[in-house]
Parts: C-alpha cells; structure tokens; sequence
C-alpha cells in the first residue's frame, strides 16, 4: 500500500460527493474484513468488480515460462476471490459516461497513472480508462481521488449496468436529430447502484446514437441502444428515442431488436427501469452464459418482452428524476471558447494536411471543427495527458471526448486554431493522422493482461499499425478507410464482427505444439450502428495474420466495383474465394527448429502456450484422423456460412448442425475409434466421454460450448431464418474452437529445446 | 516529513545502442528465475509503441524495473511500491541500489548498453507525501545529499530540481562531477 493512504483520506474529506465517499469507505472496510478473513472471498470479489477492480492474468498464482507453469511466490494472504492471489496487481476500470471529460480530470488520471499503474493510462472499446498492475489496498486511494473530480469506478465491472456509451460526435454532428449527451449522462447516474438494476445476472450495456445510419453510437450492438429522433405530434416538436434491446457481440452475437419505434424523452428513465426490472426478475441467474439480456428477449421473442415491459412500466411508483434529471442534464450543453473561424493556409506543410484529412471534421455549427487525436492502442503517458488537458484548457470550454476507437475528440475548435493545435499536439506526440482509418487498429487487452486471452491481440494490433503507418502514402482509398479490430478471444471486447477485417484469438495445435492464431472474421458492417455481424473464415498462425491483411486488401483494390464498400465487395465475391487465397498461410508450416518465431505470439517471446493445461503428457503423436475430421468440420462450417449469405439460411443452418457432428465425432474418435456416423451415437458417446467427465469443460465457461451441440442436436430439423441460422453457425465455429482446445488439453506440448 | 516510494534513473550514455525490443526477453527470464531478490517479479509490459513513454517494464509487487523513456531520455529505472523502513536517505541508497543492480544485469545481457557515470535522477513517486515543492525540496536534498556522499564516497555533486510545476511528481537530476562505479553504488 502507498505511503500516501490515510493522506489522501484526510485531505479529500469534504470534497467528494457523499454518496460516493460512502461507497469508497465501505469498500475500504471490506478490504480490511477480507484481509482478517472476516468475508467470504467470493463475496468480496463480486463486491470488488462492482468497484471496478478486476483480476488481471496470472492472479491465480500460475505462471507460464516458455518452458512449464511455475508458481509465482506471492505472500500467503486471504485471496481476493476464488484463487486470485491477494498481492497479484489487478486493473482498474474507470467509468467515463459517454467519454465526457474535463482537464482536472485528465490531470488526475495522469497522476494516478504515474502513482499506481505502469504509467500508462488506457482508453477501452466502452470509451472507460483502464489502469493496470493496480495493488488492491491502493484501490481506495484512487477511488477517492477520481471521486473527488466527479469520476466513479462504481459498476464499471460486475452483474452492474457498465459505462453509457455515445457518439462522441453528439451535439456537433450534422446527421443527428439532438443531442444526446445530457440523457446519457441522466442515465448512467439515474441506473447507478439503482435497486432494479442489482438482481442482474451478468453485466448489462446501454449506448445512445445520435442517428440511425452511422456508426458512432453503434446501439445495434448493445443490451439496450437508444437512437435519438424527433416526431411531429400536434404542430409542435417532440424529442423522443428508438429503443432496441437485446444486442451484443461476445461469442453468441445478437443485433439489438425494436423495442419501441419512438417514446419520448420523458419516458426514457422510466422506460428503461422497466426493462431493467423485467431482466433483474426474469433474466437467467444460474447459468452465466445464458444470463445477457439478449438470451431473454430470444427465449421470450420480443413481442413477450415489450408487452412485460410495457406492462411493468404502468406498474412503476412516478419518480421526479425520471424528468428532473434530464432538466439537469440539459443545462450541461458545451459550446465554443472562441470566435469560428476559417481554415488556415497550409503552406506546403505535409503533415498538417493529413491530419486534417484524416482527424478534422466540419461541426454542425459553420467555423468549428472536431479533432481526433489518435492513440497506439488506447495508450497515453502521464505526461501526455497532462499537456492534453493545457490543450483542452486553451482550445476549447474545457471538454473532451474518449471513443470506441480508442481515441479522443477535441470538439468546438475554432477553424482557425486547427494549425496551432495540430502544433500544439505533435509537439507531443499525439498528432498522428489517419483516425479511424486501416491504420487506426482496435484491440482488446489480450493475453498482454486479460486472463482470457488466447492470443496476442494488442501484439498484432500493433504490428499491423506499424506495417500499415509504413506504408500508408501508397495504400489505395479504398484500403484506408477500413475498420480492423482485434480480439484476444471469442469474447469480442475488441469489437472484431462490426469491422471490415476482424480477428480474435485462438490456439491450434501444429507439428505437436501449440501455436497462437487468428480467426479471420469478414463481413462485418461498422456503419448504420454496427448494422451487421461478420463470420469467421479461416485460422491463420498469428505471425502470418499481417500477410493475410496484405492479402485479402490487394484482392479487394484489384476486384472491386468503382466506390464498392468492403462489405458489399464481400457480400457480392463471397467468402469462398477469400478463403481460398488465404489458405496457403497455413500450408507446410515450418517445424519449430526452422522458425521458432512462428511458436510465439506478437511481443511475447516465451513458446506459446494458452497455460497450464497439457503438461506432463505426451504429444508429437501422428493424429492424422482427428485432424481430418475436424478439419471436415471446418469446411462445413464455413460452407454453412457460404449458404447463409447466398440467402439460403435454412441449407446455412442445417450445415452448420453438421459440422457440429463432424467435430463431435472428431473429439470422441480420440478415444473410441469405432464411432459410427449415427448422429445419436455421436452425442451419446461425447456426451458420456466428453461432458459427464467435464473433459469437454471450458475453465471459464464450464459446458457452454457442449450445451450447444446438445441444442443443435434437439433442434435438428428445424426452420431457420438468417437470424437463427447465423446464431447456430456462430454457435458451430466456438463449438469446433473448444473441440481444438479439449485435444489440446489431450495432448501436451513437447518439451522445447534447451534455453540457448 | 517521510519520503517513500523512490524512483531512480540511471541515464544511458549516448545512443541506446540495442533494440529495447529485445529487453522483453530478457525481462520474461528475469520473471521466470525470480532474479531480482525480495521482489516478486510478476509479468512484462511492453509499451514501446507509446512515444517517450515507460518502454519495456518488469512488474513487480514490491517494485517494478524498465528499460524506460520518459521525456525521451533512454535510462534504466527502478520504481519503489511498498513502503520501506528506515530513514530517508536510507531509501535513497536503496533506490539507487537497486537501479544499479538492475543495470549490471541487463549489461551482462546487453554489453552494448552504457550507462551514464555522471548523471541519474531521483523521482518521488508520491504526490501526498512529497509534493512538487520547495519544502519537499527543503526535505529531501539533505536526505539525498547525506545518501549520495556515502554511495560516491564524495560531496562533489548537484542536485537541480526538476519543473517546478506543481502538477508533475518531485524530482532530482544528479550530476556529479567524477564519474561513479556502478558497481559500487549496486553494493550498497
Ligand atoms: S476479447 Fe477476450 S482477450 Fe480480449 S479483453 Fe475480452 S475476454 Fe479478454
């Protein structure tokens, strides 16, 4: 713990909100309760999470070295949960409703970034900070301090409604119908630690959009999206929102479904407590994988779900902040600190014109601009911070935005401040062009801290950064406005099926080890609000994903209709013939003594492993079948999507059922050769090999993946629609990713070669 | 006043003269042996994408070690987190210590790598405890000082404060007019 503990405590008495000063104290009090053993630790780690201090990898103690799993010698303490060592650093996770932030604000997250993290302060996928390697007993110090600047990490992580996300355009965007700002904020503090929101079975998400047809509020995505219209009722104006529900990416994506076409401003507080009611009452509570809202709309079919939320709506006691807290809120509209102006000449100078090009865009309002500062990855340095928020202070009221892209927005620039701001921020070094554009690659934190990376995703990320800035004034228009966003894993926190090209992490065995990979997901849409999903197509060895973005971008310029969309270019070629170009990057790999490179992951030299599973048994042994069924179960995989997008989603579906058979029959052949093709046969035997024994479970998922073979097999001979077909091939390809992962786990990885 | 949780720089001389990239390696074997005695070394992180930012660090739960390049100056770093005993200048040997270790290591691994023999700094990484100020200032400059006499075994230094801005941690730059043995300064 710091030095500096009761220090703070004292010095911020009476400068923090009382609510939240409370929250801090409790927090403090059950750290000293868990300590003495005084509470359980599973209790204490929901509480934490409902704090925002998450586990980090290796808090279990467990660590692997390129060689085996040591144990890291970490004091003997009451955990801080279920196998979490209590002096394992964790990452904090800090709540920026609708990315809204001040200067004092950046300066705090400087200092506590500098204090108490690796001096790094990270910009999340849900517009949140993240600091890492964050000790426990300094978590209320920097609760307090955020406090203190109007900030919480309250709910940020746990069964609790996270961060209000928003367009980060909002209120300066000419495409929008109102701004939509002041209501995100009504609502992230209105559903904060709000008693219909504390029976939730898993994390809930809202996101507001200024309109329907772009990207930034990306709603279609989200448990509950809300997108801003205006309705003409009697003559007169009305503000009101589309309200869809039921959304998400993780590894069983949903588009977000209509709630209501149009209620107005008024009715979105308490709209919104009634959904939060219905999930907090009806919502799956015992099996974490099926517990999102979107499970309960699917199992219920909207129609069920609005008339129960519209039902309980009626029942609701009236609550003044469903009106008084949207007149607060709408006093906080920003606006300019100068006069507009006009572009300044640019005289020649080369990187001032790509920054505009790329970061400034033409407001609402004629002479101001917003400006997008681009960061590697959501990383900024203390230092950095600091000179933003002076640039924030000098250049505009004193706002600023995070995005989903990892980035910020300076808004209300006055046009003729653009070249002394550009200055202002190359000088230091946060005045990279190319905003979300290729270069402008998302990812997620991977293995670099998050305990469910498979791969590298930050690694790659920035690879492809560097390879693309490289060569970014030869890169055709076409290439530099799409979206690539990467995953650690199936979980999707980098947003990998809304981009153009996206990846997540998995792990395939090759030549008896294990080597880090990624699926490659085309098809996805970022536009009209993430308006669809991609499909995986194919694994490629994570050090051959940067060729397979070369690859798949040269097929695009060569073959594309003048202005064609990747999306659409992809729609109309059809995944088959990308596939088939990208295939060769996983032909005759290399053994591991003639590229030992290939065996780890993007800035991580240890030989990949995906942990501690495997070791101690042999491997290296010829597993020709198995890798020919499942490589069967693959292709029928992705014919399954083929199908889907030729519109045939009953032919997409049924497909997809058999390649879950094929990978089943793969797994059980492991152990009984003599497996017929009987499909009952199948289950039967993986059921009682695989499922019974929890061979077949995942660490953190338990028998998710299995249940959905079992679904499939329940459900064969059933009518599929895009929607169902989608889900069941989605459900097929994390079914095969966890077949790949039980044979890993049957085999081990050889011993490497002695440390040079 | 009780000044804790030390930062010391020792600055590379000249050009860095290796790929940090390669100190990440280096860092995940240090992890995988435990080698840094009393420190549980826990994990590498890489953050050479950031410009002038923390480079490659070893996290630990005590304390953690970079090759670092805050204010684009390359220098090897060592960053106190728990709260030591003794008295301040005890804690300024300490750090400085430590940094030297950490720095004979890494030039076993990277005999390419010089470091500086007249100049390091000494940063508090604590703004409760030690604001930017001159009574901090006023503080920790005997502390320093009574520290730096027993390492050098010499008065013949400066100290100059860092920015006086009141927003950025307290710190020090050293400069000593003889050249100091790194090794000597890692046995304290
Ligand atoms: S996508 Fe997976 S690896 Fe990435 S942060 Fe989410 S859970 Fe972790």
């Amino acid at each position: 713990m710091k030095a500096s503990h009761a220090l703070w405590k004292e010095r911020l008495k009476g400068q923090i909100p009382e609510q939240l000063g409370a929250e801090v104290d409790q927090f403090e009090t059950e750290i000293g309760l868990r300590q003495q053993n005084k509470i359980e630790d599973k209790v204490f780690a929901e509480t934490r999470l409902r704090r925002g201090a998450y586990g980090q990898r290796y808090d279990n103690g467990q660590r692997y070295d390129g060689k085996e799993s040591r144990r890291l010698p970490f004091a003997d303490r009451p955990t801080k949960g279920p196998g979490t060592m209590w002096d394992a650093p964790g990452m904090l996770r800090i709540k920026v409703p609708f990315g809204g932030l001040n200067p004092q604000q950046l300066e705090v997250m400087a200092e506590l970034a500098e204090e108490y993290s690796d001096g790094i302060a990270h910009v999340t996928t849900r517009q949140d900070f993240q600091l890492h390697f964050i000790h426990i007993e300094n978590g209320p110090s920097l609760m307090r301090r955020l406090a203190a600047v109007g900030i919480t990490t309250r709910e940020a992580c746990g069964n609790a409604v996270r961060n209000v996300t928003a367009c980060p355009y909002a209120g300066v965007c000419s495409d929008e119908a109102f701004d939509v700002s002041p209501y995100a904020h009504a609502l992230a503090w209105f559903l904060m630690g709000h008693p219909d929101t504390m029976e939730f079975g898993r994390k809930f998400k809202p996101a507001f959009s200024g309109c329907g047809q772009n990207a930034c509020g990306l709603t279609q995505m989200h448990d509950i999206g809300y997108v801003a219209a205006v309705r003409e009722e009697n003559g007169k104006l009305v503000r009101g929102f589309k309200i869809v529900v039921g959304g998400g990416l993780g590894p069983v994506p949903r588009q977000a479904r209509t709630l209501t076409e149009f209620a107005p401003v008024e009715e979105m507080l308490p709209l919104t407590q009634a959904v939060c009611r219905v999930f907090g009452k009806h919502g799956e509570k015992k099996n974490r994988n099926a517990a999102r809202i979107k499970f309960l709309v699917d199992k219920w079919g909207i129609e069920k779900f609005r008339e129960e939320v519209f039902a309980v709506r009626q029942e609701l006691r009236p609550d003044p902040r469903w009106t008084e807290m949207l007149k607060d809120a709408e006093k906080m509209a920003e606006g300019p600190l100068k006069p507009a102006g006009a572009f300044p000449a640019i005289n020649g100078d080369e990187k001032l014109r790509a920054w505009i090009k790329g970061n400034v865009k033409d407001q609402r309002q004629a002479g101001y601009v917003t400006a997008a500062v681009t960061l590697p990855l959501g990383d900024i340095t203390a230092d950095q911070l600091r000179s933003l928020a002076d640039i924030v202070a000098k250049y505009t009221r004193g706002t600023i935005r995070t995005t989903v892209e990892q980035n910020f927005l300076i808004r209300w620039v006055s046009k003729s401040d653009v070249a002394a701001l550009h200055a202002d921020l190359a000088a230091v070094d946060l005045a990279s062009p190319g905003a979300s554009s290729v270069v402008d690659v998302t990812a997620c934190p991977g293995t670099d801290t998050c305990k469910l990376g498979i791969s590298s995703s930050r690694g790659l990320g920035g690879e492809l950064r560097n390879r693309l800035h490289q060569k970014s004034y030869q890169l055709d228009e076409a290439i530099k406005s799409l979206h690539i966003k990467v995953s650690g894993c199936f979980n999707s926190c980098g947003c990998h099926h809304v981009a153009d090209i996206g990846f997540y992490g998995v792990s395939r065995t090759v030549n008896g080890y294990k080597v880090p990979h990624f699926q490659i997901v085309l098809g996805g849409q970022w536009d009209n609000n993430a308006g669809s999903y991609g499909l995986p197509i194919i694994a490629v060895p994570s050090k051959r994903a940067p060729d397979a973005v070369d690859i798949i971008t040269e097929y695009y310029v060569k073959n594309r209709l003048k202005d064609e969309k990747f999306y659409a270019f992809v729609k109309r070629v059809g995944k088959g013939p990308i596939r088939d170009l990208l295939e060769p990057l996983n032909q005759n790999l290399p053994t591991y003594d003639k590229e030992p490179g290939l065996y780890s992951d993007w800035g991580d030299p240890r030989l990949y492993s995906i942990g501690d599973i495997g070791i101690g048994e042999c491997a290296g042994e010829v597993v020709t079948r198995y890798q020919f069924e499942i490589g069967s179960a693959e292709r029928l995989v992705f014919e399954a999507g083929l199908h889907l997008d030729a519109g045939n989603a009953q032919l997409g579906g049924e497909t997809a059922y058999r390649a879950f058979l094929q990978a089943a029959k793969g797994i059980v052949q492991v152990q009984y050769d003599d497996v017929s093709n009987d499909p009952d046969e199948i289950i039967a035997e993986f059921k009682e090999r695989f499922f019974d024994t929890q061979l077949f479970f995942d660490p953190f998922v338990g028998p998710k993946f299995a249940n959905f073979l079992f679904a499939a097999h329940a459900g064969r001979g059933e009518k599929f629609d895009a929607d169902t077909a989608h889900h069941r091939i989605a459900e097929a390809q994390l079914f095969i990713e966890a077949v790949h992962n039980c044979y890993n786990k049957l085999r081990s990885t050889p011993a490497p070669p002695a440390a040079k | 006043m009780e000044l804790q949780h030390f930062v010391a720089k020792l600055h590379v001389d000249g050009a860095l003269g290796l790929d940090p990239a390669k100190v990440v390696d280096v860092f995940h074997q240090w992890v995988a042996n435990q080698t840094v005695p009393g420190v549980v070394l826990i994990d590498v992180a890489e953050l050479l994408h950031v410009p002038n930012g923390p480079g490659v660090v070893a996290v630990g739960v005590e304390a953690d070690y970079a090759l670092d390049h805050t204010d684009g100056i390359w220098g090897v770093l060592s960053r106190r987190k728990n709260i030591l005993a003794g008295s301040n200048a005890d804690r300024v040997s300490e750090a400085l210590a430590s940094a030297a270790r950490v720095s004979l290591r890494l030039q076993e691994a990277f005999p390419a790598l010089k470091l500086s023999h007249t100049s390091f700094e000494l940063i508090i990484n604590d703004r409760a405890v030690a604001p930017n100020t001159a009574a901090t200032y006023a503080v920790a400059a005997p502390a320093i000082e009574a520290a730096l006499r027993d390492i050098l075994g010499h008065g013949d230094f400066k100290l100059m404060r860092h920015d006086a801005e009141p927003r950025k941690r307290f710190g020090v730059t050293v400069t000593t007019v003889k050249p100091f043995e790194l090794a000597a300064m890692a046995a304290r």
